[in-house]
Parts: C-alpha cells; sequence; structure tokens
C-alpha cells in the first residue's frame, strides 16, 4: 500500500488556480521526482502536501490516515504541528538558524521535543549523538561547531538535510536543493541525496537536475501549468516522454534554455 | 564659581538622565505594541496606528512637549500636571515617550520583517510552536537588526532631552544657560556639552559591545 495518497489537489491564490487537480501515489521507501519549469506549480504541490500550504481543496492520506480532507469538515489548524512532523523539508535557501552551530541547528528542534517528556535528562545525551552521527554522515565531522556563514552552501545544505532527518519524517521531502548552490557544489548535495535514496528513504524531490532525476528517483512527474502531464519511472518519462509538452520541456532543457 | 557650576549642572545631568531612563523604559515595550499594531490583520487598527505614527513623526517633538504641558490647562479648564519639577519631569516623559515609541515601532517593524519568511517555516516543519520559533529563531536575528537603528535613535534622545527647557525643567542645558541670565557668563553653557559628550560616549560602547556580542552570526 501507497505511504502517500494525494487526491486532487486544487489551489488558488487569489483567484488565480495554481494547481488544478494534482493526484498522485508515493510507495514507501521509493523516491520521487517533480520536474517542470518554473511557475508549473511544482513547488506549491510540495508546500501543499507537507502543510505549508493550505491546498483550497482535495485530500491527503498519509499511511492510512486522513491528515486533510476537504470535502470533511476537519479543522486545519488542528494537529498541525503534530501533522507537519510527518514530512522534513529541505529548503532551496537551506533556512539554518544562523545563531546556532550546524550541530544546534540540528539537535535544536529534537530537544524543543523532549523537553515536555519526562526522562529528558536521559535523552539528552543521546539527543547529541544522534546529531553527531547525522553530520558524520553528511561528511562534517569536522564542521559540527561552525555557524551557517561559515560554511559553503553545499555544507549548509548537508546540515539542512541533517536537521530534516534528527526528527525521523516519513517522507523527505525537498524543494530544488541545489538551485541556490554553485555549479561545482551542486556534486556533495546530489551524492547525499544518492546514499538516502540508495538506503530507501522515501522521499520527494523537486528538482531542475534532470540527470539526477533520471539516476536517483523510482518515479518522475512531469508538471505544467498546475496538472501532471506525464508520470512513470525515468527511463520512460525522461528518455522516452510520450505527451508534447514534456518533449518540448526536455528539449528546452537540453538546449539550456531553461531559466 | 567652577565647583557651583559644576555640581548644579551635574543635577541638571540628573534630571537629563530621569527623562532618558523613564523613556527609554515606557518607549521600548511601547514601540513594540505599536510596531504589531501597524502590522496588525484588522484594517481599521492598523489605519490608527499609521496615522497616528504619521502625526507624531511629522510634527516636532517641542511643538509635541508644548501641548501635551499646556493643553490641558488650556482646553479641560485645569492643569493635570503638577506645577513642581516632577509635574514637569513627568510631562517631559510623557511626550517623549509616545514620540519615541512611534520611531521605534517603525524601527521594530522592519526588524521583525526582515527576518527571512523562510527562518519561520524551518521552525514550523520541525514541529516548534510559534512561542518557540518566536524566542528561539526569530527574536535574536531581530534585536541584531534593530540594535544599529536604535543606538542611532538612543543617542539623539539623549540631546533631545534638552527640549525640557521649553517647559521650564530643570535639565542640563536649562542649567548652563541659567548661569548666562544670572552671572552673565557663558562657558557653564560649553561645559555643559561635555557632559552630553561623555553621556554619549558610554552609550556608545555600550552599544559596540552589544554589536560586538551579536557579530558571531549573520
Amino acid at each position: 500500500m501507497a505511504i502517500l495518497q494525494v487526491n486532487d489537489i486544487h489551489k488558488c491564490f487569489d483567484g488565480t488556480e495554481v494547481l488544478k487537480g494534482v493526484s498522485f501515489e508515493l510507495e514507501s521507501g521509493n523516491a520521487l521526482a517533480i520536474i517542470g519549469s518554473s511557475g508549473s506549480g511544482k513547488t506549491t504541490l510540495l508546500r501543499c502536501i507537507n502543510f505549508l500550504e493550505k491546498p483550497t481543496s482535495g485530500s491527503i492520506v498519509l499511511k492510512g490516515e486522513s491528515l486533510f480532507d476537504s470535502s470533511a469538515a476537519d479543522d486545519w489548524e488542528k494537529d498541525l504541528r503534530r501533522k507537519r512532523l510527518h514530512f522534513g523539508m529541505v529548503f532551496q535557501n537551506f533556512n539554518l538558524f544562523p545563531q546556532y552551530t550546524a550541530l544546534e541547528n540540528v539537535m535544536l528542534a529534537p530537544d524543543l521535543l523532549a523537553k515536555k517528556e519526562p526522562d529528558y535528562r536521559s535523552k539528552k545525551a543521546l539527543i547529541r549523538e544522534n546529531a553527531e552521527e547525522l553530520l558524520d554522515r553528511m561528511g562534517l565531522k569536522e564542521r559540527m561547531s561552525h555557524y551557517p556563514h561559515q560554511l559553503s552552501g553545499g555544507q549548509q545544505q548537508r546540515v539542512a538535510i541533517a536537521r530534516a532527518l534528527a526528527l525521523q519524517p516519513d517522507i523527505l521531502c525537498f524543494d530544488e536543493p541545489t538551485s541556490a548552490l554553485d555549479p561545482e557544489l551542486t556534486g556533495e548535495v546530489l551524492r547525499v541525496i544518492r546514499t538516502l535514496a540508495e538506503n530507501h528513504t522515501t522521499m520527494i524531490i523537486v528538482t531542475h537536475e534532470m540527470a539526477f532525476a533520471r539516476d536517483v528517483a523510482d518515479r518522475v512527474i512531469f508538471m505544467d501549468e498546475g496538472v501532471i502531464v506525464e508520470e512513470g519511472d525515468p527511463a520512460s518519462v525522461i528518455d522516452h516522454p510520450t505527451k508534447e509538452r514534456t518533449k518540448q520541456f526536455l528539449t528546452r532543457y537540453r538546449e539550456g534554455n531553461i531559466e | 564659581m567652577f565647583w557651583t557650576v559644576t555640581l548644579t549642572l551635574l543635577k541638571g545631568l540628573l534630571t537629563t538622565f530621569e527623562i532618558f531612563a523613564y523613556t527609554l523604559l515606557i518607549a521600548l515595550p511601547l514601540g513594540l505594541v505599536f510596531a504589531f499594531a501597524s502590522m496588525s490583520r484588522f484594517a481599521p487598527l492598523r489605519g490608527l496606528m499609521n496615522v497616528i505614527i504619521w502625526i507624531i513623526r511629522g510634527t516636532p517633538l517641542m511643538l509635541q512637549l508644548i501641548i501635551i504641558f499646556y493643553g490641558p490647562g488650556l482646553w479641560l479648564g485645569h492643569n493635570i500636571w503638577s506645577g513642581d519639577e516632577a509635574g514637569r519631569i513627568l510631562a517631559t516623559v510623557v511626550a517623549f515617550s509616545f514620540n519615541y515609541a512611534c520611531y521605534f515601532s517603525v524601527i521594530f517593524r522592519g526588524g521583525i520583517q526582515g527576518v527571512p519568511k523562510g527562518q519561520r517555516e524551518a521552525g514550523q516543519m520541525l514541529g516548534m510552536t510559534k512561542s518557540q520559533i518566536f524566542f528561539k529563531v526569530t527574536l535574536l536575528q531581530m534585536v541584531k537588526r534593530v540594535v544599529p537603528p536604535m543606538s542611532n535613535e538612543i543617542i539623539t534622545l539623549v540631546k533631545d532631552t534638552s527640549l525640557a527647557r521649553i517647559i521650564a525643567a530643570y535639565e542640563l542645558t536649562f542649567s548652563g544657560y541659567s548661569f548666562m541670565k544670572s552671572d552673565g557668563i557663558t562657558w557653564p553653557l560649553f561645559y555643559t556639552g561635555l557632559f552630553y559628550l561623555l553621556f554619549v560616549g558610554i552609550l556608545t560602547l555600550i552599544f559596540g559591545k552589544i554589536e560586538k556580542k551579536l557579530d558571531y552570526f549573520q
């Protein structure tokens, strides 16, 4: 059974319909890449799924539990924090907290969550250990006590990935994780995401990196003007697209005319 | 004579400091309240606040001081301020607090809006509550943004206290000036400048320290 079911999501901003009915499913342990040009609605879709934006209509089911259903009169604000915790989010601009070191960035949220529990003292050491181990896995063992401004973009993004993983989300979401990086720094971030995919981390990746999407994703969705135009395994969508709009997009991409 | 002048000026300095300290004490929190009001989602409140800020920033502080001190006596028929020194200082503090709260509110608003939206969103995605996001994530970034413009305003406040002379509060400048009238000597007036310089010098050092303390992040 799919871990995530997204049904007929619509999203309007001030009367402009950005998402015009998007549905898809995601299997546990799979990586899903969402591609498409700027303004196609892919980032909005991601933000609707992980509860940063409220969809105008539609429903979201995670592990069989309905998290959002516009036809039922459920309260958006209710349990919003708990719902968001199912998702980890890696932003385009990293959004690390500048006043904390790399390690503190990773520890902050788990620490705040544990504070309400009675055995906080015993957990504290565990949280720190876990954070150190995550940063080590990201190849940042020597950078744990650095502040974000002392790190390169690629290092900052890897800290952001560790920070998102620290809460053990069901699904890890990436919003164009390499778009704000210098070209020579994208590799180190993509490598980390590739490793996560090999370890069957459930992921949704909004990306412009077509070669990366083809290599890493189990499924690819191509979006245009707020709808899913084409969907399938990477080889078919990226190498042998059937829809005209997908072909056009990929041709323009290869010519380097995207943005 | 030098000691007489120095003692009188020190007394004036005390009044100046009182006006300064009480004004800060009131205007800082009031400015934060004004800042939130001017960003309110409730349009009438936001509009009202912006009109108030426009009027207060758009008219001379001296005029506001005169209106607040003499206004009640003229229009209400009885003076709400006691005629003694304490009453004059109180009226000054009220006028100054309101005036400075308006200026502070604009600085605070800039500080609050200057923190990127992504910081709050990152906190939300990490399951943090609204108050955790404010206290653990955005507050310090706001403070860092606000310190340099605030230091400017607060230094201006030191010198604006001399306006209290217009309602005959015995602050520093008034004390120095009084020697010109009574003894026909002008040097005490210049001597007051030294007191202001020292006062502002100390503040500059303090703000420098605070800025340096917040220098560890960007």
